[in-house]
């Protein structure tokens, strides 16, 4: 728990400088005639933002913040292979959209999850992974008229559109 | 009598099918998501969002004060017969709601907690109608400055109130603020913070984006990592004849019923406060006030029915602020700011004139979400004890893929899918390590509105900052807030002193 303090404050602290960093791509001073730059609301938020950083590791320094007094471990091994596994299959889920689209990625993603992590039966899966693309196809693409990505499987959808729209 | 015939114009715009449909449908999701550990009002809110652009603004904003309503009423269901709270504003049911049920009163706690949530809310509404109009009024006066100077007040409510660890409440406010500001700059049109060069940056980051993350994504991990003990769920007998006898012994609590729905209604209109703080306080005054407080913790019920009556009336005052002034009084009430101004509708006191139906239409369905949340939760305790038992391996994966979809929809940019997921999971570690996450929520919602009213007032004065603190209204409250800001620096330093002095006594 203590070094995850401090390393998400040393990231932060990070992020503070590129933030300042890039706000300078626009004027930070003050323009004559025109009051701030565009770019001066962001540069004093990243630095204050970095000052907050400062008073954190400062704290943790000073054992001040529960977190920098604990022993505890950030995350217990069950806890993290719990983490790696719905994050990581959460991201391929994501990534997978690009390629098969959200009517092919989502399904396969509950299917994942509900067999790996809860031991579900495969019939209440199949129920789950046939339903789900039927509901959210007429609920956004019919009712609300916005169109999910589809990836490569966008041409398999056109009769649909041809007979529903 | 104006606000008479406004209410019954809004009574008949609740009333229209569809909109009384919705209330129906949005109190049984409120409910339905309250009732599960883990999830509240603004994860519902959040999450839900994206799908009402289906509907026109005043059925939406209808459908989610009926999420936001219910979800109170729900939050008290887990409270009591597991033991965990369902949502954050029922933390303090749990006290006395769950030693009564392990009591074998499960029933008369889930009654006591239903009937104070439709008292406290009712009440609220009432004093919500009578308010509201009057202080519209008064906020149509308002310039940039006393604009701004309500957001500082915002803000410095969680530093003065929040009890966070503030180096890291503050950090939350001004990274909220600057993902406000990636875009383009409003004034001179050049593009800003472009992270990496990214094209997606440069339609800004949608505050939706950031609320889904955290409220969505963050949270799912955030329940998935703390539920994995197993729970014990108590039993509950209920019965028409065992409600009624519960309901007769609620008579009793009317004082504390009133305490309740009067302080929580108004913790909650305070900026940045809800209901969070409203039903904590409202146990601890009933403890505080009761003729013998060692019976409290043990299953008390005016224990359950302080806490319940102030959520509700909390989740009222804090619309009023955010209808009348434009300033959310809680994280719900924040992304239901950003649905304004997704839908079009210009936050602040000019909805009273020309929105007229959007607002009345609102309140006037706040009385019948509070009837109908309150009717469908004590007719259907049976059904939503039975949800309680539903698998979170089957929830889980269904709220990830709302959420995902949920990001995609307001922009169709898979850009925003991407950075909802890294918010969600940043978000979700430095939760565990105590930084507080509603503040960036409120933040990135008022972030564009705070950075015009500065330019405007600054413009306006020609550069001259004390243009806040000349004009009266503006210069209270930034007074107000500044007080709130250096709150916690006293503290610090009294405690130090008192440290110092002790030691300087024991040596």
């Amino acid at each position: 728990m203590r070094k995850a303090e401090l390393i998400m404050a040393l990231v932060m602290a990070v992020f503070s400088i590129y933030i300042m960093w890039k706000s300078t791509e626009l004027p930070i001073g003050w323009i004559p005639e025109e009051g701030p730059g565009g770019g001066a609301f962001s540069f004093w938020l990243g630095a204050a933002m970095l000052v907050c950083c400062a008073a954190i590791i400062y704290r943790w320094a000073r054992r001040l913040s529960p977190p920098s007094q604990s022993d505890e471990p950030f995350m217990d091994a069950d806890a993290a292979r719990l983490f790696f596994v719905i994050t990581g299959s959460l991201g391929l889920m994501i990534g997978a959209i690009h390629v098969i689209g959200v009517y092919f990625a989502l399904p396969i993603f509950m299917a994942f999850y509900m067999r790996y992590l809860g031991r579900h039966s495969w019939r209440l899966i199949a129920g789950f992974v046939v339903a789900t693309p039927i509901v959210a196809f007429f609920f956004f693409e019919i009712a609300l008229l916005k169109t999910l990505p589809k990836g490569f499987t966008e041409p398999w959808f056109y009769p649909l559109y041809d007979i529903f729209l | 009598m104006e606000i008479l015939g406004h209410l019954a114009d809004g009574f008949l715009i609740s009333f229209e099918p569809l909109n009384l449909a919705l209330v129906i449908f949005g109190a049984m999701v409120g409910l339905f998501i309250g009732a599960m550990p883990g999830l509240g009002s603004v994860n519902g809110v959040a999450i839900l969002l994206p799908m009402t652009f289906l509907v026109p603004p005043t059925s939406a904003i209808i459908f989610l004060g009926a999420i936001y309503y219910g979800a109170m009423y729900g939050g008290a269901i887990s409270s009591i017969m597991l033991g965990i709270p369902g949502a954050s504003t029922a933390v303090a049911t749990t006290f006395d709601g769950r030693p009564l049920a392990l009591k074998g009163q499960a029933d008369k706690a889930l009654v006591a907690a239903a009937t104070a949530s439709f008292v406290g809310g009712t009440i609220s509404v009432i004093l919500f109608t009578a308010f509201a109009p009057p202080l519209a009024e008064v906020a149509l006066a308002f310039g940039p400055p006393e604009e701004f100077a309500l957001m500082m007040l915002a803000f410095a409510t969680f530093i003065g109130l929040g009890g966070d660890d503030i180096p890291k409440t503050f950090f939350s406010i001004f990274i909220g603020l600057v993902l406000s500001a990636v875009g383009l700059d409003v004034v001179s049109g050049e593009p800003r913070l472009i992270f990496m060069d990214l094209p997606g940056f440069l339609h800004g980051v949608n505050f939706l984006v950031l609320a889904i993350g955290i409220y969505g994504i963050g949270e799912m991990l955030w329940t998935v990592e703390t539920s994995r003990g197993n729970v014990s769920m108590s039993k509950a007998t209920v019965s028409a004849k065992r409600v009624m006898a519960a309901l007769r012994e609620l008579v009793g609590t009317w004082k504390t019923m009133l305490m309740g729905s009067f302080l929580g209604y108004f913790v909650g209109i305070l900026p940045a406060a809800g209901a969070t703080p409203g039903s904590l306080m409202a146990y601890g005054v009933a403890k505080s006030i009761a003729k013998d407080p060692s019976t409290y913790g043990k299953g008390n019920v005016d224990g359950v029915v302080a806490p319940e009556a102030a959520n509700n009336a909390a989740s009222t005052g804090s619309m009023l602020p955010m209808l009348t002034l434009g300033i959310p009084g809680s994280p719900t009430t924040a992304i239901l700011l950003g649905g304004m101004v997704i839908w079009g509708l210009e936050p602040g006191p000019l909805l009273f004139v020309d929105h007229k139906e959007f607002v009345w239409g609102l309140i006037a369905s706040l009385y019948s979400a509070n009837l109908f949340s309150l009717l469908i939760n004590i007719a259907f305790i049976p059904a939503f004890i039975a949800v309680l038992k539903l698998p979170f391996t089957i929830l889980a994966p269904v709220i990830f893929a709302l959420c995902v979809v949920g990001g995609y929809v307001p922009t169709l940019d898979m850009h925003d899918v991407w950075l909802m997921f890294i918010f969600g999971v940043v978000g979700y570690l430095m939760r565990k390590l105590d930084y507080p996450l509603a503040p960036a929520v409120l933040a990135i919602v008022l972030g564009p509105l705070a950075e015009r009213s500065v330019r405007q007032s600054l413009i306006g004065s020609h550069g001259d900052i004390t243009i806040f603190f000349q004009r009266p209204i503006s210069g209270t409250i930034m007074v107000v807030a500044i007080i709130l800001l250096v709150m916690p620096l006293y503290k610090i330093i009294r405690d130090r002193m008192k440290a110092g002095r002790d030691e300087g006594g024991a040596a």
